[in-house]
């Protein structure tokens, strides 16, 4: 049994520990907006936040847990600087496939928390590690800097 | 592709009609004269879906989209396109997928109901101003004879119409029924784009509030009760069989349920993808390699090489382009495109409910009618019995064109008790992709008193159109893959282009986004920038004068040149680089600008496009795909490319078949050109432009040219000075 602490609600699931949480949250409890896209920790598509820290579920054992409390897309919107992060992101219109921006949002509001006016050298760092294949990081970058703003 | 329209039925015009639909409304929609007996059909009760438009007594519009959303705005352009000649604001209107049904949703530009090759407002832009003006017309008419005064008293406005005199007003969803038994107008006369009060301004995307919180469902996402999920390992080398597999260690594994032996295959289907994956991972799978055991990249490289000294089909002629190349002053130069994965950041997937009367599937996919008739064709069960739910697709750039996912995934359902959820590993959807081919381009051209006079472009590559639209391949020339290389914009008095075909064995290949122009297009720009330098001319100057008859090009060229400070002072080893391409029916004229290190590591600092792709439904779309476009092209220039080793590919994941991050991207400038000229493409456009532009930047600083990409940087690395 593992328990786990995820947007506000504990859960209690019959699963192996050495199960990553991404396919814990998708398959097991088929919340999709976290979502796969190398399940090796190369592109950030699946990127959570543990006690508001961004982290890629995809490679992250659920019995490593621990108390953490676990945030995905489907309640980022509910923190204050994921509201403002949302609301950039369709302000700058920066969506296009759509399929990284789970990722995207979840590391970018992680970098509003942390760092509340970052540089370009703060983006850099905080957002390399979410690849976009339709090339939207222009306006990611731009968003970004809105939120802070805001 | 935007070639393929040469061979589109001229005859498919744009036929309204009108039914009452179940639930009351007025449906609406261009379709075969056949089908067009429906008109009266009122009392039917039933919804025919042979239309695009639906509106409902509450007023609501629902177009059906037979155009399918992949991040390129569709699911916004066509509703502005029609909300714009229908006189509603955008937020009445609502979307609905297709279902699958060529005669219906047909692509006019190729026949099928595809989603693809940059034309999906230039196919429909016309059709559907056409249905939707014929629409509010019906309304106007039903009005008029609702209140008994002249149709040509009243207006429309933001979804109601009006009679000023009288001060009537009724809204749409009040017309519906009278509107069902008003004859549709032949000729509906369309607003003059001078009162355009939607098109052209930048419309918030409809798709995209629930792709930041998320809730879009993408194919991926579908989860159909009591679903199964299932990875597979395919043989590793293409044409390959499966050999020996026992598959009790996979069974051993909890959670796993089945194992799911196919000819080319083994598939774990499990409780979730993680015991389908350590499933799959524990089985010892014994693979017959085939074949092409042997197949190598430097073979692949050398066989094309080989080809291109074949004589090709011609595919243009101007002049006498042999008696021009006699005399001094002639050059030649080859280049060369690698294979490449899509790499699309949704992987491959698929969801299937195999049952003995039935087969329903749950995809995104750019080609509905071709998945449907895979699932027949693999269960034997006839077309209706196929179900498709398309879904929002995370990322196509061409590979959802093919239909061969679906097919890998019926195939290991008709196997499954339930709906079972197919989803290919990273490495396998880039180990198991068709694969942009190898392409090679053998130019030769000859400058005369600082002209050019004489201009050859070999294009040798396979015929991907053979495969996928046979009725297209015509006189053994690949549309396609010719595309940009004739009809260039430029006014040169002796050309010949020809095209060899050349099918690589033992790869697949397919489109992938720029398709033919990535590789004409990076030929023909870079090649104009050495025979500029051959007539001592800058490369703006050289082309300028090249486009003397060509007012829209040329505008195009001056304001990117204009914007991008051309002629400005660079530091050492930092150059700008110009590409210039009319393609998908669209102009655009871009400039780079690269500093190469000493190491010969390239840096794109700085990007600017001016666009004309004539009438421009959504300005910020427009900007979006070719500022995303440029980077997909930038990725490939700097990391792109596929390699064979023993009949396998090398590259299996993000870490070696790497993509641009946002520290690696430079920042874009897009300048629109305003144009009442028919739209052309936008979603492809920009890749094209990235490759030559970049290259040609990168000539500018060190004075190597690229002939290969994707960019070597050990071929520009500073020599040391002896
Ligand atoms: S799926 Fe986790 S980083 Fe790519
Ligand atoms: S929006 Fe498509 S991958 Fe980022």
């Amino acid at each position: 049994m593992q328990t786990l602490h995820i947007n506000g609600d504990t859960h209690q699931l019959d699963v192996p520990a050495d199960m990553p949480l991404l396919w814990v949250l998708r398959d097991v409890l088929k919340m999709t907006g976290t979502k796969f896209g190398c399940g090796i920790a190369q592109c950030g598509a699946c990127t959570v936040q543990l006690d508001g820290k961004p982290a890629r579920s995809c490679m992250l054992p659920v019995g490593s847990l621990g108390d953490q409390a676990v945030t995905t897309i489907e309640a980022i919107g509910a923190t204050p600087e994921g509201a403002r992060i949302q609301k950039a992101w369709l302000k700058a219109e920066v969506v296009q496939c759509g399929y990284c921006q789970s990722g995207q949002i979840m590391s970018a509001t992680a970098l509003l928390k942390a760092v509340p006016k970052p540089a370009d050298a703060d983006i850099d760092a905080a957002m390399a590690g979410n690849i976009c294949r339709c090339g939207t990081y222009i306006r990611i970058r731009e968003a970004i800097k809105q939120a802070a703003q805001s | 592709m935007s070639r393929l329209s040469d061979h589109a039925a001229p005859s498919r015009r744009a036929v309204l009609q009108g039914a009452s639909v179940a639930g009351g409304g007025l449906l609406l929609g261009f379709s075969l004269p056949r089908a067009a007996k429906a008109q009266t059909a009122s009392a039917s009760g039933v919804f025919a879906p042979d239309a695009f438009i639906r509106i409902g007594r509450d007023d609501r519009v629902t177009l059906i989209m037979s155009q399918v959303e992949m991040g390129q705005g569709i699911h916004t352009a066509i509703p502005m396109i029609l909300a714009e000649e229908l006189d509603v604001p955008l937020s009445q209107v609502t979307t609905e997928e297709a279902p699958p049904n060529d005669k219906l949703y047909g692509n006019p530009i190729f026949y099928i109901q595809m989603t693809g090759g940059s034309t999906s407002v230039r196919a429909l832009f016309m059709p559907m101003r056409k249905t939707a003006a014929a629409a509010r017309a019906m309304l106007v008419t039903a009005a008029a004879q609702t209140w008994g005064v002249d149709a040509a008293a009243c207006r429309t406005e933001a979804g109601a119409v009006i009679h000023d005199a009288s001060g009537s007003r009724l809204g749409y969803g009040a017309l519906v029924d009278a509107a069902s038994v008003v004859p549709r107008p032949e000729s509906p006369v369309l607003k003059d784009p001078k009162t355009f009060k939607l098109i052209g301004t930048p419309a918030k995307r409809l798709d995209t509030p629930d792709k930041v919180n998320g809730k879009a469902v993408f194919g991926i996402d579908a989860l159909p009760d009591g679903v199964r999920f299932a990875t597979l390992a395919s043989c590793p080398v293409f044409g390959g069989t499966l050999g020996a597999c026992d598959e009790k260690a996979a069974l051993a594994v909890p959670g796993v349920r089945q194992v799911v032996k196919l000819d080319t295959l083994v598939a774990v289907v499990a409780d979730h993808m993680w015991a389908a994956k350590l499933g799959l991972a524990a089985l010892d799978i014994q693979w017959n390699d085939g074949p092409h055991a042997a197949l190598s990249s430097v073979d692949l490289w050398g066989a094309i090489g080989k080809a291109s000294e074949a004589d090709g089909v011609t595919a243009q002629k101007i002049g006498d382009v042999d008696a021009a190349l006699k005399g001094d002053g002639v050059i030649t130069a080859s280049y060369e495109l690698p294979l490449l994965a899509h790499a699309t950041m949704e992987p491959m997937n698929c969801t299937v409910h195999v049952t003995p009367d039935s087969c329903e599937i749950w995809v995104g996919i750019q080609v509905m009618t071709k998945a449907q008739r895979i699932a027949a064709a693999i269960t034997g069960l006839p077309p209706e019995k196929i179900t498709i739910h398309n879904h929002l697709i995370g990322g196509g750039f061409g590979r959802r064109l093919e239909e061969d996912g679906v097919g890998v995934a019926v195939r290991i359902a008709q196997h499954v008790d339930g709906p079972v959820k197919v989803v290919w590993t990273r490495e396998e959807d880039i180990q198991h992709d068709m694969y942009r081919p190898v392409y090679r381009n053998v130019m030769g051209g000859r400058v005369e008193n600082g002209k050019l006079v004489a201009w050859t472009h070999r294009v040798v590559g396979p015929a991907i159109i053979a495969r996928y639209l046979p009725p297209a391949f015509k006189n053994g020339i690949d549309v396609d893959a010719v595309d940009g290389a004739i009809d260039l914009p430029y006014d040169i008095p002796h050309l010949r282009v020809d095209y060899v075909r050349h099918e690589m064995a033992g790869v697949p290949t397919a489109f992938w986004r720029g398709v033919g122009p990535n590789s004409t297009i990076f030929a023909a720009e870079s090649f104009i920038d050495k025979l500029a330098r051959q007539a001592g001319s800058d490369p703006l100057t050289f082309r300028r004068g090249l486009l003397a008859k060509n007012p829209r090009g040329l505008a195009t060229l001056d304001l990117a040149a204009q914007k991008a400070g051309w002629g400005g002072a660079l530091a050492d080893r930092t150059g700008r680089g110009i590409a210039f391409q009319f393609v998908m029916g669209s102009f655009v004229a871009t400039i780079a600008e690269v500093a190469v290190a000493d190491d010969g590591v390239v840096t794109v600092k700085h990007i600017t496009s001016a666009v004309d792709c004539g009438t421009i439904i959504n300005p910020d779309t427009v900007v979006a795909q070719i500022q995303g476009g440029l980077i997909f092209g930038l990725t490939a220039a700097s990391h792109g490319e596929i390699t064979i080793e023993r009949g396998r590919v090398q590259q299996s994941n993000f870490h070696d078949y790497r993509m641009l991050r946002i520290n690696e991207v430079p920042t874009i400038a897009v300048h629109l050109v305003p144009s009442n000229e028919a739209p052309g493409g936008i979603g492809e456009p920009g890749t094209v432009a990235a490759m030559p532009a970049v290259a040609n930047a990168i000539y500018a600083a060190t004075g190597v040219q690229i002939q290969r990409m994707p960019i070597d940087p050990t071929l520009l690395a500073k020599k040391r000075s002896a």
